[in-house]
């Protein structure tokens, strides 16, 4: 489903984030990538959705190098992809609903379809009460649900989470952690980056290690080894 | 879904509207002391024009004629000045008239109108007044006039004086001045326009500049260029409508109470004076209220969409 291959990065800093990085993600997997901080794993995600361009190699999402594809079908592409950010960044301007109806309408689904859908997806994240709050009014919590609604709203091939838990208590981060394996539970392949041991620990799953913008360990049943 | 997305574009870009409420608030007045720069360089021109209309109204030459000429062959001269390219209009006063003038002028001094009564006869010579289609033409009348020299029957020049000569000083003056102002107030409506233009659209930039983490969440979610870009262009086009009615509101009261300002501070008596000047710009903003709205609205929502889109460009590259 997810190819990276042989995927470089260097930023204009001369920093070497990703390094002949190569790996690939099957449908319906739950694939877990830790590393500490600078380990290239932000980079890895950001290149997926391409908020980042490759220095070298190329990232394919099926049989498209995402890379090389058109304003176009890369909007479309990335209406296939639910994307999580650790920041949450929501639409500070706009309520919760409309932080989540907005990826719908992007998506061209229909005023009825978004009208029904984005209520059960908010009760999905246990936010139903909250659907007409601005992110202002939100605990960090929260926030990240509703980052995480608007990621599964249209119904994604993948959901890529990148660090979503890094700001929250544990509490809130095993909530997160929940929701994700109901997701991957429900189908959809999530793509999961962080350095929290717990969180490792629950999911469990395959493990991609990386060290210093490298793949050093890929392992089925993995285990937070850093 | 075209219909659906423009609705969906026009009804956020009013939201974000009204949820910016500062943001909009600085557009806004900027743009309207941009507009009303626009507006003040209309009614400048109006008064200008209106000014130096009046200026060149004011420059003419008498042709003044010898006492026995017959009124027939200054009406054929008249009829031949009425045919040059460079008259735009003559005025035949005949002694009778130049006397009735006269006395009407100064009624009330016993000295004059006793010495008028002394002299018995009309001493007033019949004259043509002409007045030239710009002011530099009156060099070239006063060339045919003296050319032509007409006579009458008996072979006299008919012709007794035509006053260019003193006028001529003046006339070259306001014939090089008028073109000048005429030019430097064109220079100086292009330098204020593009001044406003920029200021504008510099507002604009900053306001998409606080917008541009958004502009970037939507576009990783998926949205296309037109989705993200659209409801800044609606915003900005509701900067320019607003400023523009503003604006419109603003000249209209200038127009009604400017005119009678501008006298009371020339210390002119507005009562008997009113009917003749008072109403230039207010006359002006009603007689051309279509070409003025369009301008100014027009402009507002050119600076504002326009400003908006071009802003919008640089952060829709993720």
């Amino acid at each position: 489903m997810i190819y990276y291959d042989k995927v470089t990065k260097v930023y204009p800093d001369k920093s070497i984030a990703l390094e002949e990085v190569t790996f690939g993600v099957e449908p319906k997997e739950f694939v877990t990538i830790v590393g500490h901080s600078g380990a290239g794993k932000t980079t890895l995600m950001k290149l997926l959705i391409a908020e980042e361009r490759p220095s070298g190699g190329a990232v394919f999402f099926e049989s498209s190098n995402i890379h090389r594809l058109g304003k176009r079908d890369m909007s479309k592409i990335r209406r296939r992809i639910g994307t999580i950010f650790q920041d949450y960044r929501l639409i500070p301007t706009r309520t919760v609903y409309e932080n989540i109806s907005f990826a719908m309408e992007a998506a061209g689904r229909g005023d009825g379809e978004i009208a029904a859908d984005v209520p059960h997806v908010l009760e999905l994240v246990n936010l139903g009460h909250k659907i007409w709050n601005f992110p202002r009014e939100l605990s960090g919590g929260e926030r990240q649900r509703v980052a995480i609604a608007r990621a599964i709203v249209n119904q994604p091939d993948i959901v890529i989470a990148d660090e979503p838990t890094g700001n929250l208590d544990p509490e809130n981060t095993f909530e997160i952690v929940r929701i994700l394996r109901k997701i991957n539970e429900l189908g959809t392949t999530v793509l999961l980056t962080t350095h929290n041991k717990g969180v490792v620990d629950t999911v469990g799953g395959r493990i991609i290690t990386m060290e210093r913008g490298r793949v050093v360990k890929d392992d089925k049943n993995g285990r937070y080894v850093l | 879904m075209i219909f659906t997305t423009f609705k969906r574009i026009t009804k956020t870009g009013f939201v974000n509207f009204w949820r910016n409420g500062f943001l909009s608030f600085a557009a806004i007045v900027v743009i309207t002391l941009s507009l009303c720069a626009f507006g003040g360089l209309l009614f400048a021109s109006a008064f200008g024009r209106s000014l130096i209309a009046d200026v060149k109204d004011k420059v003419d030459i008498n042709v003044y004629f010898t006492l026995s000429t017959p009124e027939s062959n200054i009406l054929a001269l008249q009829s031949d000045l009425n045919g040059l390219p460079e008259v735009a209009s003559t005025t035949y006063i005949s002694s009778d008239q130049a006397l009735a003038s006269f006395k009407d002028k100064w009624q009330d001094n016993a000295l004059i109108m006793q010495g008028l009564d002394e002299i018995g006869s009309n001493p007033f010579p019949a004259s043509i007044n002409i007045k030239a289609k710009d002011p530099g033409q009156y060099g070239a009348i006063a060339d045919y006039l003296t050319s032509k020299n007409p006579t009458d029957s008996s072979g006299t020049p008919i012709i007794e004086k035509v006053n260019y000569a003193q006028n001529k000083l003046i006339i070259d003056r306001l014939s090089k001045i008028i073109p000048a102002v005429e030019q430097a107030g064109a220079v100086l409506a292009i330098i204020l326009v593009l001044v406003a233009m920029i200021v504008v659209f510099n507002t604009i930039r900053l306001i998409v500049y606080t917008s541009k983490d958004e502009i970037a969440v939507m576009k990783l979610v998926g949205a296309s260029n037109v989705f993200v870009r659209g409801p800044l262009v609606v915003s900005g086009i509701m900067y320019g409508v607003i400023s523009g009615i503003i604006t419109l509101v603003l000249m209209a009261a200038f127009a009604y109470w400017s005119d009678a300002l501008i006298l009371r501070l020339a210390g002119v008596d507005v009562a008997s004076n009113f009917e003749l000047v008072v109403n230039l710009l207010s006359n002006y903003f009603v007689r051309n209220f279509t070409q003025i709205f369009l301008i100014v609205m027009g402009a507002g929502i050119i600076l504002g969409g326009v400003s908006s889109y071009i802003a919008a460009r640089r952060y829709l590259r993720v």
